[in-house]
């Protein structure tokens, strides 16, 4: 079993990590107009090249994230809107290819966990400060603090 | 055989590190005096065995013995120096090891600079520390060994992965582990403090320059990191909410969260238990941290489970640690009552928002990282989390957190003045609200984001500066009046200060270079040049150049302002390096402390010229100043006189025996 990490994290590390210094989008896959490129960016932004450890098909240099910025671009030329670029993609690639997880029952805990926890810890400290109004007995000191409390009181006061 | 020596010495840590943990708990429950006091001369003694440990696999990575295993695996005779020493840590043994090493430095440092602790805690803390170790010696020993030898030896070994062969990625890895590993004392002191059954301030004292080391560190470790992402990769960004990076990111904001919940602890004597979870929480994420990015399940959850031994083992050592002291927390922490009370609008309240925020900003970060791996762990469909997402749910976190944290530093303890504070803060809100509305004309629009975030690095940064002149009196009283009060200021004043006006600079960094970047990418042959951002960018020429382990080719960039005055020249090059036969390339960056001129050459067009990506980031280089800004903020209060002077003496109930406990 220990080859089949070895041999993925090799292909993962040629796929991307060494290549990714070259950089991503190439000269000869952009758009002539200036409107319809900012919008290949930004959706590129969005979308992940499947390969490679979490990096959008607008940072990936692997030749996957090419094809899919291509597709992008295709699919912008021939007059699609944001979210059908994004609807091609996930209905050829799955849920995976976004980077911006689909709100549905697989990924509530994902989208709505952080404002549970929000909410609960929140409701949490607003109900014990309201049962913790009632001042609070303070332990009484054993008879070794006290002792300790006379030798202070009468020596020198501390300058810190 | 100074190999053998090696391994021989942690298998003796080990035995030590197992006496450091029976025999002062022993002492601590029946309140017997020497042997408690076996516990530091043990804690030095362990950081001794594993130092020469250290120093003998270290020795094999200098001298390239290639008969050691991963140095034949991941060294190479032709390596730099500095490389060949940061191999040892570039990979999962050795930095296991070195994790090892950092834990025993803190360990013995705690045994020879805790003397103002009772013995009993300072016993307790050491064999709660010592048992840390046993788990990760045990780990090293049986499933990461890096002393294990070859037989026969190659003649040279398999190098490191060229990427990783710079300086800033050289000394990442130490200062991440300074920080991951230091949180395992505020782990600790919290699990001693709950074996006790006591907190109070002096405690809060006690933790709280370990606290203040880790995060500095895992501070200025982050730093590194993001910057060496930046100038290595060649992609531009700084930021990529990659699973490595939320790995270090979530004990950091954990850390932060206690930092701030410890100074009520020990002002307020109140959120104790709160404080105690924290403490061990930070070093569970740490824990985590640590094993995401060693363990592989990163790469493939399933290819991390079909290694039995090690996938096993980690789980089992989490669990122990992490369950362990959960479960102590369970018990133990309903004992912990508070004293001090507050009014919801107090600087304790404030701290407790800081708090709230930044627990539910781990959530968040947490659940992007794993929930990913845990639907594919149960076979569930594949997701992605990227930084989309992140901006959907971290970022509104951080709105009212920035908003309240110059406001917080201005209540007062117990009961603030919520009306007084804001009539102080009606100037400073009314410019950064100017700076927003200003902000927003400029951009019109484009990006949402600049105009909200510049006008809070704004708000951040005059609140703290007014809460400063608040506290020296400035125009108030005299001029040496407030001279003399601005000496006066304790440095954990002028640490908060220095830290949150961080805060400020970076985040106008991080603004201002997502919101104005400007790019250029076009294939360029020498002699010509192209416009970025109102520079012009001339390509003169290209020539060869090599180093000891790579050959490869340099370009000459001449950059001139509008006008056609050069300010600057840069030589980005290509890199082969011919053992991994693969080709880097190395940014060139300009900078003058207020943007970044970064230029990238990529692969040569068939056509005849090279892909050049030429970016101008304004105001990127705060991101990483003000990021050390905070570090160095940290390190200012940990100067203060009040952590350094015996002060932290805790009435001797405790340190006679402990009644509490028993009681």
């Amino acid at each position: 079993m220990r080859p089949l990490r070895v041999l993925l994290s090799v292909v993962l590390a040629f796929a991307c990590l060494t290549i990714a210094p070259a950089w991503a989008v190439n000269p000869d896959e952009r758009l002539s107009d200036p409107g319809l490129e900012q919008r290949a960016r930004m959706l590129s932004k969005e979308l992940r090249c499947m390969v490679c450890q979490n990096e959008s098909i607008d940072d990936s240099n692997a030749d996957l994230a090419h094809d899919l910025r291509v597709i992008v671009r295709q699919r912008l030329t021939a007059g699609d809107t944001d979210q059908q670029v994004l609807a091609y993609m996930r209905a050829r690639y799955g849920d995976f290819v976004l980077l911006n997880p689909p709100v549905d029952s697989t990924t509530w805990v994902l989208w709505f966990g952080p404002f549970a926890v929000l909410i609960f810890s929140g409701a949490t400290i607003g109900l014990v400060t309201r049962f913790r109004r009632a001042p609070a007995t303070v332990a009484p000191l054993s008879e070794e603090e006290a002792l300790q409390l006379q030798t202070l009181l009468k020596s020198e006061p501390d300058p810190s | 055989m100074i190999i053998e020596a090696g391994h021989f010495a942690l298998v003796l840590a080990l035995m030590v590190a197992i006496i450091q943990v029976v025999i002062p708990l022993w002492g601590a429950s029946t309140g017997r005096r020497p042997l408690m006091e076996v516990a530091q001369p043990a804690a030095v003694l362990q950081f001794v065995l594993v130092a020469i440990s250290f120093a003998a696999l270290l020795n094999a990575y200098i001298t390239s013995d290639f008969s050691v295993l991963t140095v034949a695996e991941n060294s190479h005779s032709t390596k730099p120096m500095m490389y060949k020493i940061s191999g040892l840590w570039g990979n999962h043994e050795g930095s296991m090891l070195l994790w090892v090493l950092i834990l025993t430095i803190y360990g013995a440092a705690v045994a020879v600079f805790g003397s103002g602790l009772p013995p009993a805690f300072r016993a307790r803390v050491l064999a709660v520390h010592a048992m840390i170790a046993v788990g990760f010696i045990l780990f090293i020993l049986l499933t990461s060994n890096p002393f294990l030898r070859i037989s026969p030896a190659p003649p040279d070994g398999q190098g490191m992965n060229p990427v990783l062969q710079d300086p800033g990625l050289a000394f990442h890895p130490p200062f991440l582990y300074l920080g991951y590993v230091g949180f395992s004392m505020a782990f600790s002191f919290a699990v001693a403090a709950l074996l006790e059954g006591r907190v109070d301030p002096a405690w809060a004292r006690w933790v709280r320059p370990w606290t203040l080391l880790a995060w500095c560190s895992l501070t200025a470790g982050i730093c590194l990191g993001s910057f060496w992402a930046y100038y290595e990769l060649g992609w531009g960004g700084w930021w990529a909410w990659d699973p490595v990076e939320n790995a270090s990111f979530m004990p950091w904001l954990s850390g932060t969260a206690l930092l701030h919940s410890a100074i009520v602890v020990e002002k307020r004597d109140t959120l104790k238990s709160w404080t105690i979870f924290l403490a061990l929480l930070t070093f569970a994420l740490s824990l985590v941290g640590t094993f995401l990015v060693r363990s592989g399940v990163l790469t493939s959850v399933h290819a991390f489970a079909s290694d039995p031994e090690r996938g096993a083992f980690i789980l089992l050592l989490l669990g122990i640690m992490i369950g362990g002291s959960l479960v102590l927390y369970a018990i133990r922490a309903p004992i912990l009552q508070p004293t001090g009370q507050f009014a919801p609008v107090s600087r304790e309240g404030a701290l407790v928002l800081n708090n709230l925020l930044l627990a539910t900003a781990t959530v968040t970060v947490f659940l992007g990282t794993l929930y990913p791996l845990f639907l594919d762990a149960i076979n569930g469909p594949k997701v992605s989390v990227g930084a989309p997402y992140y901006m959907a749910t971290f970022v509104p976190l951080m709105v009212p957190l920035l908003v309240a944290m110059a406001a917080g530093p201005l209540l007062t303890w117990k009961r603030g003045d919520l009306l007084g504070v804001t009539a102080r803060l009606r100037v400073i809100f009314g410019v950064s609200l100017a700076v927003m509305v200003g902000t927003s004309f400029v951009t019109a629009g484009k990006f949402a984001l600049a105009p909200i975030g510049i006008g809070l690095a704004a708000w951040v940064f005059l609140g703290t500066m007014q809460d400063l002149a608040g506290r020296v009196h400035l125009f108030k009283g005299s001029f040496s009046d407030t001279l003399r009060r601005l000496g006066a200021l304790p440095r954990a004043s002028w640490g908060m200060t220095i830290a949150h006006a961080g805060v400020a600079v970076a985040l106008a960094g991080m603004t201002v270079s997502t919101g104005w970047s400007a790019e250029g990418i076009q294939v360029m042959k020498p002699g010509e040049q192209v416009v970025v951002a109102g520079d012009i960018w001339h390509f003169d020429s290209t020539a060869p150049v090599s180093g000891s382990n790579w050959s490869g080719m340099q370009a000459q960039f001449s950059v001139s302002d509008g006008g056609g005055h050069p300010f600057t020249v840069l030589t980005p090059s290509r890199r082969t390096y011919s053992l991994q036969q693969m080709t880097l390339a190395k940014v060139a960056i300009h900078t003058n402390n207020l943007a970044n001129w970064y230029v990238v050459v990529g692969d040569p067009q068939p056509q005849g010229g090279w892909i050049v990506r030429i970016y101008w980031h304004p105001l990127a280089p705060w991101i990483w100043y003000g990021v050390l800004i905070m570090a160095a903020g940290g390190a200012v209060s940990l100067s203060d006189r009040r952590l350094r002077i015996g002060a932290p003496v805790r009435r001797p109930a405790v340190a006679a025996g402990n009644t509490h406990a028993a009681a």
